[in-house]
C-alpha cells in the first residue's frame, strides 16, 4: 500500500501541484504554438505524453546500468539527448519498413524531442529525485497528463480570446501569456491538495 | 563593418526572446531574481558562441541529413561543460537553475541559431552572431528578472530598492507573474518599435512540421 501512495502522490503533485507547464515551464513553445485549437492540443499533449514515458523507460536503465557503474554521471544530458534520439530514430526506421501507416504518425516525434525541454526535462528530474524505475513512470505519466490537461484547458481559453477585442498592443502573444498567468495563478489553489488527500 | 551588424542586430532589433520569442521556458522560468536571469544569460551566451564556432568550422563536413543530431551533441557537451564549471565555482547559482542549466540544451537559440546562421556563415560572423543573440537574451532575462524581483520582492539584484513605497507582491515571484511580466513586457517592445504583433518563433524550430501537422496547416 505504501508504494501505491507514493505513486499516487507523485502522480498527482505531477498533474497539479507541479505542473510541467504552468509552474515548471516545461514545454512552452508548444504550449502557446499549438494550443489555437482543441484538437491541435489533444494531439501534442498524446505525442508528448508518449514520448515522455519511452525516454523515461530508456534513460533509466542506461543511467544507473551504464553511467553509474563507470562513474560517468555527470555525461547524463550528453547520453540522453543521443539515446533518446537514436531510439525513435531507430524506431521510425523499423517503422517505415514494416509498417508504413504506423510510421506516418510517428515520423514526427524526431524532432520533437530535440528541442521540446519537456522531454529532456522529466529524464532529468527523474534522476535528481532519484526515482525508482515505476515512479520514473508514473512521474513521466504525470507530466504528460498534466501536459495535456492544461494544453486542452488553454485551448478553450484561447478560443473565448480570439472571439474578444483584445487592445492592439496586447494582440498574439503577450495577451496568451497573460491568459495563461491567469489560468497558472487558478493552479495555484491546489496547493495543499495532494498533502490533504494523502496525509503527506 | 558588416560583421559588426551581425553583432549588434541581436540586441535589440531582433532579440531573441522579446522580438523573436525564442527561448520561452528559460525566459519565465529562472527570472524570479535578476541574478539568476544574468547567470542563465552568460551560460547560454557561452554556449551559442561555442556551438556557433565550432558548428561554423564544422559546416562543410557534416553531412545534411545526419546534422540535427551532431548539432546537439556539440551543443549538449558544452552544455556539460559550462554545468560542471558552475557546480564547481558558482554552486550557488546552479542550484537556482536546477534542470533549466540541462536544458540549454533544447534552448531552440541555440539550435536556431546553428540552422540559420552558423551553418551558412564564415567563422567570425558566426561567433559575433551568437554573442550579440546571447547577450540579447542576457539582457531580457536582466529586464524581466529585475521587474518580478523589485514587484515581488521590493529588491533589484538582492539590494533593497524601494523598501518604502513598493509592498511586495508574491505572485510576481510565482510561475503566475512570470507569463504575466513577460506579457507585458513583450507588448511594451512591441508597441515601441511599432512591430506587428508576432506569434511564437517558429521560424527555425526543427519540430515546427510536428506542431504544423498536429495543429492543422492554417493554424500555425
Amino acid at each position: 500500500m505504501e508504494l501505491v501512495k507514493d505513486l499516487m502522490i507523485i502522480l498527482f503533485t505531477g498533474i497539479l501541484t507541479e505542473n510541467f507547464i504552468l509552474c515548471k515551464f516545461y514545454g512552452i513553445c508548444p504550449f502557446l504554438g499549438v494550443s489555437k485549437t482543441t484538437d491541435g492540443a489533444v494531439g501534442m499533449g498524446l505525442a508528448v505524453t508518449a514520448v515522455m514515458i519511452g525516454a523515461s523507460a530508456v534513460t533509466y536503465p542506461i543511467y544507473h546500468f551504464v553511467l553509474v557503474p563507470l562513474g560517468i554521471e555527470y555525461l547524463n544530458t550528453i547520453c540522453f539527448i543521443l539515446v533518446i534520439a537514436a531510439l525513435v530514430q531507430t524506431v521510425e526506421m523499423i517503422l517505415k519498413k514494416h509498417i508504413p501507416k504506423l510510421y506516418k504518425s510517428l515520423g514526427v516525434y524526431l524532432p520533437l524531442i530535440t528541442t521540446n525541454c519537456a522531454v529532456l526535462g522529466v529524464t532529468i528530474l527523474n534522476i535528481d529525485r532519484g526515482y525508482s524505475f515505476i515512479e520514473a513512470l508514473v512521474n513521466a505519466l504525470a507530466g504528460g497528463v498534466g501536459f495535456l490537461l492544461v494544453m486542452v484547458i488553454f485551448s478553450a481559453v484561447r478560443e473565448r480570446i480570439s472571439r474578444c477585442s483584445v487592445p492592439k498592443a496586447l494582440e498574439g502573444t503577450p495577451i496568451t501569456l497573460i491568459a495563461a498567468s491567469i489560468t497558472s495563478l487558478s493552479f495555484v489553489g491546489f496547493s495543499g491538495i495532494v498533502d490533504g488527500i494523502f496525509g503527506g | 563593418m558588416s560583421c559588426m551588424k551581425e553583432f549588434t542586430k541581436g540586441l535589440i532589433k531582433e532579440n531573441p526572446s522579446l522580438v523573436m520569442l525564442l527561448g520561452m521556458c528559460p525566459t519565465l522560468a529562472v527570472t524570479t531574481m535578476a541574478a539568476n536571469g544574468l547567470g542563465m544569460g552568460l551560460a547560454t551566451t557561452f554556449v551559442l558562441v561555442c556551438s556557433n564556432l565550432v558548428i561554423s568550422l564544422l559546416r562543410k563536413v557534416i553531412p545534411d541529413t545526419v546534422r540535427l543530431p551532431c548539432y546537439i551533441v556539440m551543443i549538449a557537451g558544452f552544455v556539460t561543460f559550462v554545468s560542471i564549471m558552475l557546480n564547481a565555482f558558482l554552486p550557488e547559482l546552479a542550484e537556482a537553475l536546477g534542470v533549466f542549466l540541462s536544458l540549454i540544451t533544447v534552448n531552440c537559440i541555440i539550435l536556431g541559431r546553428a540552422e540559420m546562421f552558423a551553418s551558412k556563415n564564415k567563422v567570425l560572423p558566426s561567433v559575433l552572431d551568437g554573442l550579440g543573440m546571447g547577450l540579447g537574451f542576457t539582457l531580457s532575462l536582466i529586464i524581466v528578472g529585475s521587474l518580478r524581483e523589485l514587484l515581488g520582492t521590493g529588491r533589484i539584484f538582492g539590494f533593497d530598492i524601494a523598501p518604502d513605497f513598493i509592498e511586495p507582491m508574491t505572485v510576481f515571484i510565482l510561475p503566475a507573474g512570470g507569463f504575466f511580466t513577460l506579457g507585458c513586457v513583450i507588448a511594451i517592445v512591441g508597441a515601441v518599435t511599432r512591430k506587428k504583433p508576432k506569434d511564437i518563433g517558429c521560424e527555425s524550430c526543427p519540430s515546427r512540421a510536428v506542431c504544423k501537422e498536429l495543429a492543422g496547416k492554417e493554424n500555425v
